[in-house]
C-alpha cells in the first residue's frame, strides 16, 4: 500500500526536470568553492617547504637545490592545509578534479631562479 | 522445540553497509541468541596521533566513518581546543553546529533510504536518497566536500558561509521539508511498513538504561538522554530543545525518531541561521598541549553520544586519543533485541540500530 502512498510524488517526477544529470553528455557545474585539486603558481612560489611541513599525508615534496615542487595527487586528500599555510598564496585549490591517470605519477612543478632570471 | 543451529550472519551481507558478523544461534526460526563479532575495518587510526600534530589529526579523524565525518572533526577539535584552554568564536561555533546538524540530516535520509530498501521499499530508497543529495549538494557548495568536508579546525572553522549562501541553505532545506514530510507519514502510517516493525526487536527503558543505550536507540526506548540538551556551543542558544523519544521500544519506534529527528534538525538549522553573530570564525591557536593535560569530551553523533578523550606530552603530537563511539554502546544492547526474534527480522532489528562499524573499530 505504501506504493501508492507515494504515487502522487512518484508519478509527479514524472513532470518534473530530472534530479539528476545524462552523465557523461551533461555534467554538473563545479560550485567555486570546490575542493579540486592543488595547484601552484611557480612564479610566486619561494620553495619555503611550509607546504611539505604541513601536509598530514606527506603528499608534497620540495627540492630547494633542484628548485621543484612535487606533489603526488594520489596520497594528497584536498584538505587544503597547504594552501591555508602558503606564506605566498602561491598554492591554490582548483574546482575541477584530478584528471583519470594510467599511471600514478607525481606532478613536479620547476620553480624558476629570481637571481637566474635577474641576471 | 528443534535442535539449536548456528547460522553465520555477514559480514558480507546486502543489508549490511558495512561488515559486522553475527553467529546467530536458532531454534527452528527463533533466534536464541546472537553473538557479534567485529574486527574486519580496523585500520589503527587512534595510533595515528603520534605521528601526526595536532592539526594534522583532525583530517585523520573525519576519516574514521564517512557518514560521521564533520561529527568527529568537530568532536576531535573541542576536546583539543579545552586541552589547550581556546575559547572557539561565536560565529565559528554556529557554523559548526549548522554543518553537523546537515550532517545528521543526510545520515538519517541515508539510513531511512537503506531501512525502507530492507522491507522492499524501492521507491522510497529512491526519494530518501534524493533529498539527501541535496543535503549533500549544500556541503559542496558551503565547505567544497560532499561527504569529507575538512571544514574544522583547532581554534575554530576554515570557511564561512555568507548571506546568499545562508539563505539558499534555508531555500533548499524548505523545499526538501514538503517531500520529506510525505515520505515520512507515508513510513509512519503505512501497513506494510508496521507489519515488520512494530512490536518487533522490543527494549524496555529499564533494558535500555541497564545497557547504557545511547542516540536514537535508547530515545525510542524513552531514554531522554542527548547531549544537545547539555546546551555546549550554539546548541545553548537554542529557544527550545527537548530530545525526541517515544516509549515503543520497538522497530517502529526508532523509526518514528530518527524520522523525527530530520524535522527537528531542519528547525535547529534555521534558527542558528537566522541567529547567527557577525565576528570571526577561527582564532590563532599556538605551541602545543601541556605535558599531562587531560581533556574529554561528548558530541550527540547522527548514532548517539560519542566520548572523546585526549592527553598532551608537551609536544604538538598527543599521547593519548581515544573515542567511545555509539555503536560500541549500543552492540550490547542489538544482542538483547535480536535475542527471541524471527529469524526473518534480524535484518531490520539490525538496521533500526543503525550500526557504525567503520567509527566503532576505527
Amino acid at each position: 500500500m505504501g506504493s501508492f502512498k507515494l504515487g502522487g510524488m512518484t508519478f509527479g517526477s514524472l513532470f518534473k526536470k530530472p534530479e539528476t544529470v545524462l552523465y557523461p553528455v551533461v555534467t554538473k557545474t563545479a560550485p567555486a568553492g570546490l575542493k579540486g585539486h592543488i595547484v601552484n603558481d611557480a612564479s610566486l612560489c619561494i620553495l619555503c617547504g611550509i607546504c611539505q611541513k604541513t601536509c598530514p599525508c606527506h603528499a608534497i615534496e620540495v627540492d630547494k637545490k633542484a628548485r621543484t615542487w612535487a606533489i603526488d595527487p594520489f596520497r594528497c586528500v584536498q584538505c587544503g592545509s597547504c594552501a591555508r599555510a602558503c606564506p605566498k598564496a602561491c598554492l591554490a585549490m582548483e574546482p575541477t578534479y584530478t584528471p583519470v591517470a594510467a599511471v600514478q605519477a607525481v606532478t613536479v612543478v620547476e620553480v624558476p631562479d629570481p637571481k637566474a632570471a635577474a641576471e | 522445540m528443534g535442535k539449536a543451529t548456528v547460522i553465520p550472519f555477514g559480514p558480507q551481507h546486502p543489508v549490511l553497509p558495512e561488515p559486522l558478523h553475527l553467529d546467530l544461534v536458532v531454534e527452528d526460526e527463533k533466534v536464541i541468541e546472537a553473538i557479534p563479532q567485529i574486527g574486519f575495518v580496523h585500520r589503527g587510526l587512534e595510533k595515528l596521533v603520534e605521528t601526526r600534530d595536532y592539526n594534522q589529526f583532525i583530517y585523520v579523524a573525519e576519516r574514521i566513518c564517512g557518514i560521521c565525518a564533520m561529527g568527529h572533526s568537530l568532536g576531535y577539535a573541542e576536546t583539543v581546543e579545552s586541552l589547550m584552554g581556546v575559547e572557539v568564536p561565536k560565529r565559528a561555533q554556529y557554523l559548526r553546529v549548522i554543518w553537523h546538524e546537515l550532517s545528521r540530516i543526510h545520515s538519517h535520509l541515508l539510513w531511512l533510504g537503506l531501512a525502507a530498501d530492507a522491507f522492499g521499499f524501492e521507491s522510497m530508497f529512491m526519494h530518501c536518497w534524493r533529498l539527501r543529495e541535496r543535503v549533500l549538494d549544500i556541503f559542496e557548495k558551503t565547505t567544497g566536500g560532499r561527504v569529507i568536508l575538512s571544514v574544522v579546525k583547532v581554534g575554530g572553522v576554515v570557511r564561512d558561509i555568507d548571506d546568499a549562501q545562508m539563505a539558499e541553505v534555508i531555500a533548499t532545506l524548505d523545499g526538501i521539508v514538503d517531500d520529506y514530510t510525505k515520505i515520512m507519514n507515508t513510513l509512519l502510517t503505512d501497513a506494510s511498513v508496521k507489519n515488520r516493525t512494530v512490536d518487533v526487536g522490543y527494549i524496555s527503558h529499564d533494558e535500555a538504561l541497564a545497557l547504557s543505550m545511547v542516540g536514537p536507540f535508547a530515545r525510542a526506548s524513552a531514554v531522554g538522554y542527548d547531549v544537545r540538551s547539555f546546551g555546549r556551543g550554539a546548541y545553548g542558544d537554542l529557544s527550545d530543545f527537548q530530545p525526541i523519544t517515544d516509549d515503543g521500544g520497538d522497530c517502529f519506534a526508532r523509526v518514528k525518531v530518527r524520522c523525527l529527528e530530520v524535522l527537528q534538525s531542519i528547525e535547529i538549522v534555521k534558527e542558528l541561521a537566522a541567529k547567527i553573530p557577525v565576528g570571526d570564525i577561527e582564532v590563532a591557536v599556538k605551541g602545543a598541549p601541556a605535558a599531562g593535560a587531560q581533556a574529554s569530551n561528548v558530541l550527540e553523533q547522527p548514532r548517539g553520544e560519542c566520548y572523546y578523550y585526549a592527553r598532551g606530552n608537551g609536544t604538538k603530537n598527543l599521547e593519548r586519543m581515544r573515542m567511545r563511539t555509539p555503536t560500541s554502546q549500543n552492540l550490547a544492547g542489538m544482542t538483547k533485541a535480536l535475542a527471541g526474534c524471527d529469524l526473518a527480522d534480524v535484518n531490520m532489528i539490525i538496521l533500526t540500530i543503525d550500526p557504525c562499524i567503520s567509527c566503532t573499530e576505527r
